[in-house]
């Protein structure tokens, strides 16, 4: 019983996460309809500048709590990953708004690349240790045997409550109107007197913002950071979107958290249950031929 | 006498500036067109490594020791064949992904190398070894141990590392006569490397009685490895063997100690680096792990290799870079045993090798493979590599 618990444990960490990131394709899909490949970059970038935003403050001081030095950092960071993300679409997208498909496809891609490649000029191309600010020590969860660790807990619920104030920003306020708005008809929309191209770039910020956000949870998770962590956390939560149905909101927050419980519990138990046939090296293959199902 | 003084005064100033301008191409990365002389013959060697993705940084470490050698042996100055030879490194990026190993493969065949030293891991090196066989171009792996690598009945494959059919035993003895573990987890990165070496020790720790009580595999670029590490504690091993590099290693060891598991990590030469410590957090002390040669602190030169490499590139000693500085140095051996830069020739006289590097007595078998191969043993004692034994095979 505590292995199943922890396998759901670790699943809601990892789906937490995804679903995070998940935001962001399925926003900028809801009003574009493209896919942003660059998006995990954005969260490698923001692990990567909160790094350094974190030592900069450890090298002034070292009284600091743990939590108030990321409270400090967070929003920093998240307003770097905003402006990363609106230059993106500036640059990257923009100009090629009316070009064929495939076009803003492969800016996308080349953004990609160049963000990476920037990084690693920047930051080295070793992978760095990221400061254990919260606690990571297992506390045992109801005598079961399944542990969870401070800095889990945090990620849950912040993603959660991140979340939910989304949610509330899309259905419920102006701005999410013109969001939604934009995402249904541009052209009607600017009829009405939303400004699409503002909408757009704010719903970029947005996603910025959510993915620097995911990146300072997964650097504070795992303890390191490296110029290539974007790449298979931005793979899988894309994934996530699609299987909530891209361009959902609650859809990519559904998709996260169920891709987190599928690989946490495909890992644990798919080799039992197919006695074998399948080992833990399958569950991805699993997961998209789900996807193809659907 | 006042005009043959300012003839002198003229060429001593000429001269200085062409030397002045000869160090200036060298520091730009010595591998320069321009810092070529024109009385000599310019000669290129291949490196290959990962300078991009998980484990850039040991590919970098890679590059770097090749590049002492090369600017140590152009500077002492290098004559085969009456000509003046000047060598240039040609440096390329096969992303740790076999396709692009033979792509860059390909492009140093292009660019018409004397000889490869690379790649660094088996995954790369066995997919390019094709390229250069057909070339007829020595290759010099530093670090592949996948025995397969020289297997495949090719004249160009040379490595300067013991192999994971010697690695793979070793960590397992110690894992069952040292550790005195009755039960072991297997985790592999599914990479030729990982996969190869999780094969070697699970053939050796089953046939001393151990029980392999579960086999996983994750990949080498995965963050996460919590859902695997909780299927692992189920099943209570002693020990958790994992076959990969650092960049995952780290992490999984990590992970493991936040989940409560209080098993040793054993792992090979890819995860045997002083990054290691870095990237597992205090979770290292957990950790034993083997390189597939002789350790740096116990090589007679290593202190002053160690000195000379810091002070050239400002950085540490990962693991590999005493190989890749033997590797051009055992070309070079041979270009002068040959007396030709032909790779042809070179090839030819591969075989005869037969020197003392900084990594101990050099000389193959007729497969090419080490003829002393060295596993060292390391656990990490306040966070630095430890040398616990030294195995000589």
């Amino acid at each position: 019983m505590d292995i199943l618990l922890q396998q759901i444990i670790n699943g809601l960490v990892l789906g937490s996460i995804y679903a995070l990131i998940a935001l962001g394709y399925t926003m900028v899909y809801g009003v574009l309809g493209i896919i942003n490949f660059a998006h995990g970059e954005v969260l490698m970038i923001g692990a990567m500048v909160s790094l350094s935003l974190l030592r900069l403050i450890l090298s002034l001081t070292s009284d600091l709590p743990g939590w108030l030095t990321l409270l400090i950092v967070l929003p920093v960071t998240m307003a770097v990953c905003a402006g990363l993300s609106y230059l993106i679409e500036r640059i990257a997208y923009r100009p090629l708004r009316n070009a064929p498909r495939l076009a803003p496809l492969i800016s996308a891609i080349g953004m990609s690349i160049l963000l990476q490649t920037i990084a690693m000029m920047i930051w080295s191309r070793n992978p760095m240790t990221y400061p254990q600010l919260l606690p990571s020590s297992p506390i045992d969860v109801f005598g079961s045997g399944a542990t969870i660790t401070g800095k889990e807990i945090v990620i849950i619920v912040v993603a959660l409550v991140v979340m939910c104030g989304l949610l509330f920003l899309v259905e419920k306020t102006k701005l999410g109107r013109a969001m939604r708005a934009t995402a249904e008809q541009t052209q009607i929309a600017a009829l009405m007197g939303v400004n699409p191209n503002r909408v757009i770039s704010i719903t970029f910020m947005l996603g910025g913002a959510l993915a620097g956000l995911a990146g300072v949870m997964i650097a504070s998770n795992y303890g390191n950071v490296h110029f290539y962590m974007g790449f298979i956390p931005g793979l899988k939560a894309f994934t996530a979107a699609v299987l909530g149905g891209i361009g959902n909101l609650q859809g990519a927050m559904l998709g996260g958290l169920l891709l987190g419980l599928i690989e946490s519990l495909g890992a644990g138990y798919i080799g039992e249950l197919t006695g074998g046939v399948f080992g833990s090296t399958t569950k991805i293959s699993l997961l998209f031929s789900c996807l193809s199902w659907f | 006498m006042s005009d043959s003084k300012g003839i002198f005064i003229k060429s001593a100033l000429a001269v200085s500036a062409a030397t002045v301008l000869m160090l200036a191409g060298c520091g730009k990365g010595g591998d320069k067109a321009s810092s070529i002389p024109s009385d000599a013959v310019e000669v290129k060697i291949g490196h290959v490594a990962p300078l991009t993705g998980p484990i850039a940084h040991l590919g970098k470490d890679n590059e770097n020791g090749a590049r002492l050698a090369l600017e140590e042996i152009n500077k002492a100055g290098l004559t085969i064949d009456g000509k003046k030879v000047v060598l240039t490194l040609v440096p390329e990026d096969d992303a740790e992904d076999p396709k692009t190993a033979t792509q860059v493969a390909q492009k140093l065949v292009d660019a018409k190398v004397a000889g490869v030293v690379g790649h660094l891991n088996s995954g790369t090196s066995i997919p390019a070894s094709k390229i250069y066989s057909d070339a007829g171009i020595t290759q010099i792996s530093p670090s592949s141990t996948n025995p397969d690598y020289t297997k495949q009945g090719f004249k160009t494959t040379y490595r300067l590392v013991a192999t994971d059919a010697q690695q793979g035993p070793a960590l397992a003895d110690y894992v069952s006569k040292n550790l005195k573990a009755k039960t072991v987890a297997i985790i592999d990165d599914s990479t030729q490397y990982g996969k190869g070496l999780a094969d070697e020790f699970e053939k050796t720790i089953k046939a001393a009685g151990v029980k392999v009580v579960t086999r996983e595999a994750s990949n080498n670029k995965a963050t996460d490895f919590k859902a695997i590490l909780t299927k692992v504690k189920g099943t209570k091993p002693d020990v958790i063997m994992y076959g990969g590099m650092d960049a995952t290693g780290g992490p999984l060891t990590k992970q493991a100690a936040e989940l409560g598991i209080k098993a040793k990590v054993v792992g090979g030469d890819g995860m045997c680096t002083e990054k290691l410590a870095e990237l597992a957090g205090d979770a290292v002390v957990n950790v034993v792990c083997s390189e597939a040669g002789m350790a740096l602190s116990k090589m007679a030169q290593g202190a002053d290799f160690q000195k000379r490499y810091k002070e050239r590139f400002n950085s540490d000693v990962q693991i590999y870079a005493p190989f890749t500085y033997d590797a051009v140095y055992v070309l070079v051996d041979s270009m002068k045993r040959a007396n030709s830069t032909d790779p042809s020739k070179i090839l030819l006289v591969m075989p005869d090798t037969k020197m003392t590097g900084l990594i101990g007595n050099i000389a193959f078998d007729n497969k090419g493979d080490m003829k002393e191969g060295v596993i060292t043993l390391y656990d990490f004692k306040d966070k630095k590599k430890t040398v616990l034994e030294v195995i000589k095979m």
